[in-house]
């Protein structure tokens, strides 16, 4: 790439490279674009054809930039609400100086008086703000309580903390051969022959900084999908197979696929025996989940379990690409120990082609959690759930989001009083479960701030002070995929004009940082921060980065055998045994199995049988869309012409019994809650169950309480209760709950 | 006979992310209700026990000028640079047709 990133044109305007990350929403995948600004306006946004990883292309959301930059409702300056106008449209533009002048005296009083725990940051997900939500709690506020608000932890963090426990590493991800400038054609690299999709669909979200389409490119070249999905999705379309099974069984299937591998001696021995613990207690547990008993819980053929076993274990190199089926699945711990433990017995971890392993934090992933050495062990013992639940605090820094809720509702150990909303609009249907809940219990807190691009249902339910933030067009930052969890490249995020009066999120944490824990803040402005972050590892200041564009380290495979896995150097795998743990002494510490078993969703057709006699459906949740990233974009007109609002997918069979037709508005309901969307009538689901989009409001409705934006209508989480986890505190059954759908008279319409 | 130029889409790869439509329209200011692509949805549905039929097809309309003015400075037509799949080509009818005979069966040609 060109050293300039930014280029004056004849006719006035000029254009900036960058990468892009958020907001608006999106994980870290660092698209290569160009923005042409005139006049103050962004013009036009143009894939960058140099971008090693995305060669230009783009998606709907990164080519509607400029509509999401301009909107004419867009927040450009802070705001402050009186307490009893909450829930109200009645917002007075302030200064950033009055903000500061508000919120860091009634910081510095709650802590006196009631102590830092009493203050809570909550985070989002996927936005540039995950790097940031933590120091803005430990470092910049000083207290010890950031909670990423969905029950079970449902989001990444649950994977990330089995990784931590199974093979003491950092993300593993589909080697896709990101860290090389001349990418496929590497000498270095070997082409996948399989890539087992487990509950993922990468191609809409890029999920936490992987180039979706990343699959295109290597199925072009010859590598071959195994879709394991409650639906058939276009990429099953294309794939060589399909497990379309019942959704929260997946754990099962996974056992089944470890009982064919094991019992027919397709593992890879040299790896079992030279690099993994507890093989022979692993051999025992597989065998019962033969492929017969696996085929009855899961509804996937026993033919296809034993083929796909086989065709997986016998292809080398093959990787696996988990998902958030792992996740929101109360048995997702085990479901995460199984996919890990298939990859690494079939001798896939950490080779080319096979799967990428980063280290446990690097770079601004690292620096983001060490920034609680601002806190005081005393303090930091105040994180709530902490004790309660050690394998959640373990690998993760934050609050348990479940025993938020309840510290909320029940102001025990302590009351919180302060809540600052950092990029989480989670009253709608994104993160968290029992909305309604959350809702009733955060009205308690006695002062809140939120920082946004919009006013959002959970703004104007909460806020007190909006602080705006500007779009990635608008300021400088450093996107590193997968958060430092396995960089396979970084890129620089240039700031191309301003709209309003807006900061980003680690201006904010700087600025008040300063303020209240200057000791914790010594950065003279934005590109001095990142060079500080960079420079030490990767021996380049921001400025540097800004010339390269993007930065692929060098990566090197086989860490295992040359000791780059570990912190004292040695061979091997950085877990209590030094191996990948098949079976697992931490797990079994903290109370639960050691090894990975199958157990029935909280709701099922199996678990409450006479349950779903009266909700009859199997309720699968969330699936992306290219249109929107969680609960944005829903005000950009091009993309609500092409998604104009929720949908429930069910299949004929299942819609003609129901007198359901497409188009028709559908009723969603369960014990814990109801929410209205529009059938898609699709042969693509199991006739027994039916999927409904997340991340609906509408900006078009009625702002103020109780409507919130039309919050509550389209509310699927309302259908997910809360505190349905797993034993270790992963979990919420957001992909497998059940319900009944009907039909309902209504003008349902969205427009905009 | 002057070249005639075209756009080869090879749509076992097309994954409908509407990025082609979108930065169509940006780069021709096309209002909404119009589209100078669009892109079209063929299933799903069941061939076999184990094989859809499931396509997305860009197919272009009148208000296509293979983004002339673009290709005269010498980039390609925004569709094709912007196509998450990669599954765009622009180039002469002639050339496109060769490529067309080494594809598999989802492939169409497109001369607007």
């Amino acid at each position: 790439m060109k050293k300039e990133w930014k280029v004056q044109n004849e006719d006035g305007s000029y254009t900036v490279r960058t990468c892009g990350w958020s907001p608006p929403g999106d994980h870290p995948v660092g698209c290569g674009m160009f923005l042409h600004v005139k006049n103050g306006r962004l013009e036009k946004v143009e894939g960058d054809p140099e971008h090693p990883i995305t060669n230009g292309r783009l998606c709907v959301r990164c080519l509607t930039l400029p509509e999401y930059v301009h909107h004419p409702s867009r927040i450009t300056s802070p705001m402050k609400r009186e307490f009893k106008d909450r829930g109200k449209d009645k917002w007075t533009k302030i200064s950033w100086e009055e903000a500061w002048d508000i919120i860091v005296p009634k910081v510095k009083q709650l802590k006196a008086d009631h102590g830092a725990e009493s203050i809570i940051v909550f985070g989002g997900t996927g936005r540039e703000a995950c790097l940031y939500y933590y120091p803005l709690g430990f470092a910049s506020l000083g207290t010890p309580n950031v909670c990423y608000p969905l029950s079970g932890w449902s989001c990444y963090g649950p994977r990330c903390a089995i990784t931590d426990y199974i093979l003491g590493a950092g993300y593993p991800e589909i080697d896709n051969a990101g860290y090389y400038p001349d990418r496929y054609d590497n000498p270095a690299y070997t082409l996948p022959k399989y890539i087992m999709a487990w509950g993922k669909n990468p191609l809409m979200s890029n999920p936490d900084g992987f180039f979706g389409h990343s699959y295109i490119d290597m199925m072009k070249r010859g590598t071959e999908l195994i879709c394991i999905d409650p639906r058939i999705t276009w990429l099953g379309s294309r794939a060589k197979y399909v497990c379309q099974l019942r959704p929260g069984t997946d754990t099962a299937l996974a056992l089944g696929f470890l009982n064919v591998i094991i019992n027919e001696d397709l593992y890879d021995h040299d790896f079992v025996d030279n690099w993994t613990y507890g093989f022979d207690e692993l051999k025992e547990r597989v065998q019962e989940y033969p492929p017969e008993k696996v085929a009855e819980i899961t509804w996937v053929p026993k033919e296809k379990i034993i083929e796909v076993a086989r065709q997986f274990a016998t292809s080398k190199p093959s990787t696996i690409q988990w998902g958030l089926a792992v996740d929101e699945n109360p048995n997702g711990v085990q479901l995460g120990h199984c996919i890990l433990t298939l990859a690494a017995i079939t001798g896939n971890l950490d080779v080319p082609g096979g799967i990428t392993l980063g280290p446990p934090a690097a770079l601004l992933g690292k620096w983001r959690v060490e920034t609680r050495r601002n806190l005081s062990d005393e303090l930091w013992d105040k994180r709530i759930g902490a004790k309660e639940w050690p394998a959640l605090s373990t690998a993760l820094a934050t609050t348990h989001p479940d025993e938020t809720l309840d510290t909320l509702e029940t102001d025990k150990p302590y009351k919180l009083r302060m809540g600052w909303f950092n990029s989480s609009n989670f009253i709608t249907p994104t993160c968290s479960v029992a909305p309604q809940r959350w809702h009733k219990a955060l009205q308690k807190l006695e002062f809140c701030v939120v920082q946004d691009c919009f006013m959002t249902p959970t703004a104007m339910a909460f806020g007190d002070i909006f602080l705006p933030l500007p779009t990635f067009a608008e300021h400088d930052g450093v996107v590193i995929t997968h958060f430092g969890r396995n960089s396979v490249f970084l890129g620089a995020i240039n700031e191309a004009l301003r709209v309003g009066d807006t900061k980003s999120d680690i201006e904010v944490c700087i600025e008040l940082g300063k303020k209240l824990h200057p000791d914790m803040w010594p950065f003279d402005d934005v590109p001095d921060f990142f060079t500080k972050q960079i420079q030490p590892e990767l021996g380049i200041s921001f400025d540097d980065l800004r010339e390269l564009g993007v930065y692929q380290p060098a990566y090197t495979y086989r860490k295992f055998e040359t000791g780059g896995l570990r912190s004292d150097g040695e061979p091997g795998f950085n877990t209590v045994t030094g191996m990948v743990e098949l079976t697992s002494t931490l797990f079994e510490a903290w109370g639960d199995d050691a090894l990975p078993y199958f157990k029935e969703p909280p709701y099922s057709p199996i678990s409450t049988p006479e349950l779903f006699s009266q909700y009859p459906l199997v309720l699968t949740t969330g699936a992306r869309k290219f249109t929107s990233f969680h609960s944005e974009h829903r005000h950009v007109a091009t993309l609500r012409e092409i998604d104009p609002g929720p949908i429930v997918e069910m299949h004929p069979d299942t819609a003609k019994n129901l007198g359901i037709i497409e188009g028709d508005s559908v009723m969603l309901e369960n014990p814990f809650g109801k929410c209205k969307m529009k059938a898609k009538v699709t042969p693509t689901i199991h006739p027994k169950v039916v999927h409904a989009t997340h991340g609906w409001w509408f900006p078009e409705k009625e702002a103020e309480e109780p409507s919130l934006y039309g919050v509550w209508e389209a509310n699927i989480n309302t259908l997910v209760p809360h505190k349905h986890i797993g034993k270790l505190g992963f979990g919420a059954p957001l992909k497998q709950m059940i319900c009944k759908a009907y039909r309902v008279d209504s003008d349902y319409t969205f427009s905009l | 006979m002057s070249k005639r130029n075209g756009l080869l889409i090879d749509y076992q790869y097309c994954t409908g992310c509407h990025s082609c439509e979108v930065s169509c329209k940006n780069e021709h200011k096309i209002p909404r209700g119009q589209w100078g692509i669009k892109m079209t949805e063929v299933g799903p549905f069941q061939i076999t026990a184990d094989k859809w039929e499931w396509n997305y097809v860009a197919v272009p309309t009148q208000l296509c000028d293979l983004c002339a003015d673009r290709v005269a400075e010498g980039k390609v037509p925004s569709c094709v640079l912007h196509c998450l799949g990669g599954c765009m080509e622009y180039g002469t009818v002639d050339e496109l047709a060769k490529k067309m005979q080494e594809k598999g069966k989802k492939v169409a040609l497109f001369a607007p």
